[in-house]
C-alpha cells in the first residue's frame, strides 16, 4: 500500500463520495478549472462535469447560503472557502442561518464547509485559526483532522452527516503529512477523539497541526522518563467528553495545546470541562499551551514566537509532573 | 410623501400584448379577493389579541400591502417554493399556511409550527413550498438561490420566489445572492416589496438609485416594476417572471410599489412619517378597496357575493382563534432537543 498525503486523502474522500452519491456536488470560487486554491479539488471537474463542480462568484455569503438552500432540498453540497478571511465573511450565514435552521424551523442542512485555516507563513489572514468561534455556535459541527487517515475518514463522515460540518484543514499538513489509507469504505465517526499515543504520567489534549509538535514533545519526554498520553480530539464540536475524562482519570494531569490564540480558545473550554467532570482525579491544575493573543505575524521568526513550539510543551509538562 | 410616490409607476413592457391576468377566471379573481380579505381580517384579529396581551412579541402588519403578497404568490404552482417576509402573510396563506398556524405562532403555543421556538411568521413547510425568513434581512436571497439551483441541477420543473424589502436591497446578502442566482441561471424571482420605509428609514435614504428596479441591470437580469396595490398588475409581472424562470431564462427582479400604513411593528408610532401621508394612502389607495371596486364594476360581482366572502373569512378567523387559544404553551422539556439530526428530536 502506498501512502498518500493529507491533501490527497481529502480529495480521495470527496471523489469517493461524489461517485457514491449523485446528490453530492461542490461549490466554491476557483474550485473547477483551477482545482482550488491548494488543488484539493483538482481533476474533479474533468471527472464529474460543471454541474457537479460549480465555480462561483467571489461571494462567501451566497456560496454558503446557496449550499444551505440546496441542502434543504436534499442535496449534499461541499463548499470550499479558501481561507479564514472568507470563513469570517460567511459567519452570518453559518451562525445565524445554518446553525439555527434545524432547531427553529426543522430544516436540514446536510452540507460541508471546508478550507484551510491553519498554516504557516501566511500572515494575519490566510492562516489564522478560526475554529473556536464556530465551536461556540450551537448547531454546527466542527472537525479538524491532524492525520491523512482522519482527513479522509472524517471528510467521508462529514459529507454523509445530516447536519452542517465545518471541515478545517491545515495548510502545512497538506503535503507534509502522509498516511496509508485503510482498505474499503474508510469512515471516521464525528465526535470521537483518538488516543494518538498511550502514556501514564500526563495527558496532552490537542488537535490539528499541534498534534505533531505534541508527538515530538512526547518523544523528548520519554527520554526523560515521563510517559505522556496524547489525545487527538479530531472533532471539536461536539467534544468527546468521554475520551477527555478517560485520559485524565488515567494520568491525573492534563495539558491542553492548540495553535489557536489563548483567550476564548478551546483550551479554556476543555479545562472547564475537566474541572467539572474530573476535579477529584487531578493531581495538578490543568495547564494550556497556546498561541499568544496577537494577530499572526508573517515573518518566520515572529510567527515562531507567537505559536506554541515543542519546547513550550515539554516545559509545561515538566511543570505539571513536578507540581 | 416619499419621492417614489410622486413618480408615476413606470409602464411595464408587455410581451405579446395580453396581460396574464386576462386569463384569470371569475372564480380565480374572487379567490384573490378572499386571500386579501383573509390577510386583513386575520391581522385585525392579531391586533385585537395583541391588545389583550395574548400575542407574544411584536406584531408585524401588512396593512395596505395585501395585494403585493397575494398577487405575486398567486403566480406560483403548488410545487414551487416561496420565501416570505414578516409582511407577506398573504403570500403564505396562498401557499397553504393556515390561520390557526399563524395564530399559534403569534401566541407562542406548543403546537405552533415552530413549537414556540421562533416568532410571528417565521415558519415554513417544504411540502407546501414555503420557507420562513429570519432576522438578518436579505439572507433568504442566497438560500433561495440554492433552493432553485437544486431545481436546475436536478432538472425539476419548479421555480422559487423570494421577497425582500427596500431595506434589504442594501445588504451584502441581497447583492451576493441575486448575483449568484443570475450567474447560475437559477429559476428565481426576486420580489422587492418597496413600501417606502425600512423601519423609519425612507427608501430615499436607502439608495440613490432612481428606482430599485434599476438594480436589475447591474446583475444582467430583466427588471419589472408594478403598482403593488393593484393585485392584477402584481399577478401580471409575477406571472411573466415565473414563466421566464420556468422556461430556463433565469432570474427576474420585480419591484412592487406599495406603502406601509402600519408601523414597523407594534411599538412603532410612526412619528417620523409626514402628516397626512398614511391617511392619503388609506383613503385613496387601499388595495382591498381598489380590487373590490374592480370586482363590482368591471367584473359585475354582486355586493352580496363579496359580503359572503367577508363573512366566510370572519367565520374562519373565529374558528382558528378558538383553536389557537385552546392550544397549550410549550413544555420546557422541549427546549434542549433538536440541535442536531442525531439523536433525533
Amino acid at each position: 500500500m502506498t501512502a498518500i498525503s493529507y491533501l490527497e486523502a481529502i480529495r480521495e474522500a470527496i471523489d469517493e463520495e461524489m461517485a457514491r452519491d449523485p446528490d453530492v456536488f461542490l461549490l466554491g470560487a476557483d474550485i473547477g478549472a483551477a482545482g482550488g486554491a491548494f488543488k484539493v479539488t483538482d481533476g474533479l471537474l474533468a471527472r464529474y462535469g460543471a454541474s457537479r463542480v460549480i465555480d462561483t462568484p467571489l461571494s462567501e455569503i451566497a456560496i454558503v447560503g446557496a449550499a444551505a438552500g440546496a441542502a434543504h432540498m436534499g442535496m449534499r453540497p461541499v463548499v470550499e472557502l479558501p481561507a479564514l478571511g472568507s470563513i469570517a465573511n460567511a459567519s452570518d450565514m453559518l451562525a445565524n442561518y445554518v446553525a439555527t435552521a434545524r432547531y427553529r424551523a426543522g430544516l436540514s442542512c446536510p452540507m460541508v464547509v471546508r478550507g484551510h485555516a491553519g498554516g504557516y507563513g501566511g500572515g494575519p489572514f490566510h492562516v489564522r485559526s478560526a475554529e473556536a468561534g464556530f465551536v461556540h455556535v450551537p448547531g454546527l459541527k466542527v472537525v479538524y483532522p491532524a492525520t491523512a487517515e482522519d482527513a479522509k475518514g472524517l471528510m467521508k463522515a462529514a459529507i454523509r452527516d445530516d447536519d452542517c460540518v465545518l471541515f478545517f484543514e491545515h495548510a502545512d499538513l497538506y503535503g507534509r503529512i502522509k498516511g496509508v489509507m485503510p482498505a474499503g469504505d474508510h469512515v471516521v465517526p464525528i465526535g470521537k477523539a483518538r488516543v494518538a499515543r498511550e502514556g501514564t504520567d500526563v495527558s496532552i489534549i490537542t488537535y490539528a497541526a499541534a498534534l505533531w509538535k505534541v508527538v515530538d514533545a512526547a518523544r523528548e519526554l520519554a527520554l526523560l522518563g515521563i510517559s505522556a498520553e496524547v489525545l487527538d480530539l479530531r472533532t471539536l464540536a461536539p467534544l468527546d467528553d468521554d475520551a477527555i475524562e478517560a485520559t485524565v482519570r488515567k494520568t491525573h494531569r492534563a495539558l491542553v495545546v492548540h495553535e489557536d490564540t489563548r483567550t476564548g480558545g478551546l483550551a479554556g473550554e476543555i479545562t472547564a470541562r475537566i474541572n467539572e467532570r474530573c476535579f477529584e482525579w487531578l493531581d495538578a491544575p490543568v495547564l494550556r499551551v497556546t498561541a499568544h493573543d496577537v494577530p499572526l505575524p508573517f515573518a518566520r521568526s515572529l510567527e515562531d514566537r507567537v505559536l506554541p513550539q515543542t519546547p513550550d510543551i515539554v516545559l509545561a509538562v515538566k511543570r505539571l509532573v513536578s507540581y | 410623501m416619499p419621492p417614489r410616490d410622486k413618480a408615476p409607476v413606470r409602464a411595464v413592457a408587455r410581451r405579446g400584448g395580453v396581460a396574464p391576468s386576462a386569463g384569470l377566471s371569475r372564480e380565480q379573481k374572487l379567490e384573490l379577493y378572499y386571500w386579501m380579505r383573509l390577510t386583513r381580517s386575520l391581522e385585525e384579529r392579531l391586533v385585537a389579541l395583541s391588545g389583550e396581551e395574548k400575542v407574544v412579541g411584536e406584531l408585524f402588519r401588512s396593512l395596505g400591502q395585501e395585494a403585493d403578497a397575494v398577487g405575486s404568490c398567486f403566480a406560483l404552482e403548488r410545487r414551487d417554493v416561496m420565501s416570505p417576509l414578516a409582511r407577506n402573510l398573504g403570500a403564505m396563506l396562498v401557499k397553504g399556511a393556515t390561520p390557526v398556524e399563524v395564530l399559534r405562532q403569534y401566541l407562542g403555543r406548543a403546537d405552533a409550527p415552530s413549537r414556540g421556538r421562533e416568532r410571528n411568521l417565521r415558519f415554513g413547510d417544504l411540502a407546501r413550498g414555503f420557507i420562513g425568513q429570519l432576522s438578518p434581512l436579505g439572507d433568504m436571497v442566497p438560500v433561495m438561490a440554492g433552493v432553485t439551483l437544486s431545481f436546475r441541477l436536478r432538472g425539476e420543473d419548479r421555480v422559487g420566489l423570494v421577497f425582500v424589502g427596500d431595506g434589504a436591497t442594501s445588504t451584502g446578502a441581497f447583492h451576493e445572492g441575486i448575483n449568484f442566482a443570475a450567474v447560475n441561471k437559477c429559476p428565481l424571482v426576486v420580489v422587492v416589496e418597496n413600501n417606502g420605509y425600512a423601519y423609519s428609514t425612507p427608501t430615499s435614504r436607502q439608495s440613490l438609485a432612481r428606482q430599485l428596479v434599476d438594480k436589475a441591470a447591474g446583475y444582467g437580469v430583466p427588471g419589472e416594476q408594478a403598482d403593488g396595490n393593484d393585485v392584477l398588475a402584481v399577478y401580471d409581472v409575477a406571472r411573466r417572471a415565473v414563466d421566464r424562470a420556468r422556461a430556463g431564462e433565469g432570474v427576474t427582479l420585480i419591484e412592487l410599489l406599495t406603502y406601509r400604513r402600519a408601523g414597523h411593528a407594534g411599538h412603532d408610532d410612526q412619528s417620523y412619517v409626514p402628516s397626512g401621508e398614511i391617511d392619503t394612502w388609506a383613503s385613496e389607495n387601499d388595495p382591498l378597496d381598489r380590487f373590490a371596486r374592480v370586482l363590482s364594476g368591471r367584473e359585475k360581482v354582486p355586493a352580496a357575493e363579496l359580503g359572503a366572502i367577508d363573512q366566510r373569512v370572519q367565520a374562519e378567523v373565529e374558528q382558528a382563534t378558538a383553536l389557537a387559544e385552546a392550544s397549550p404553551l410549550p413544555d420546557a422539556s422541549d427546549a434542549l432537543s433538536g440541535i442536531y439530526a442525531d439523536p433525533p428530536g
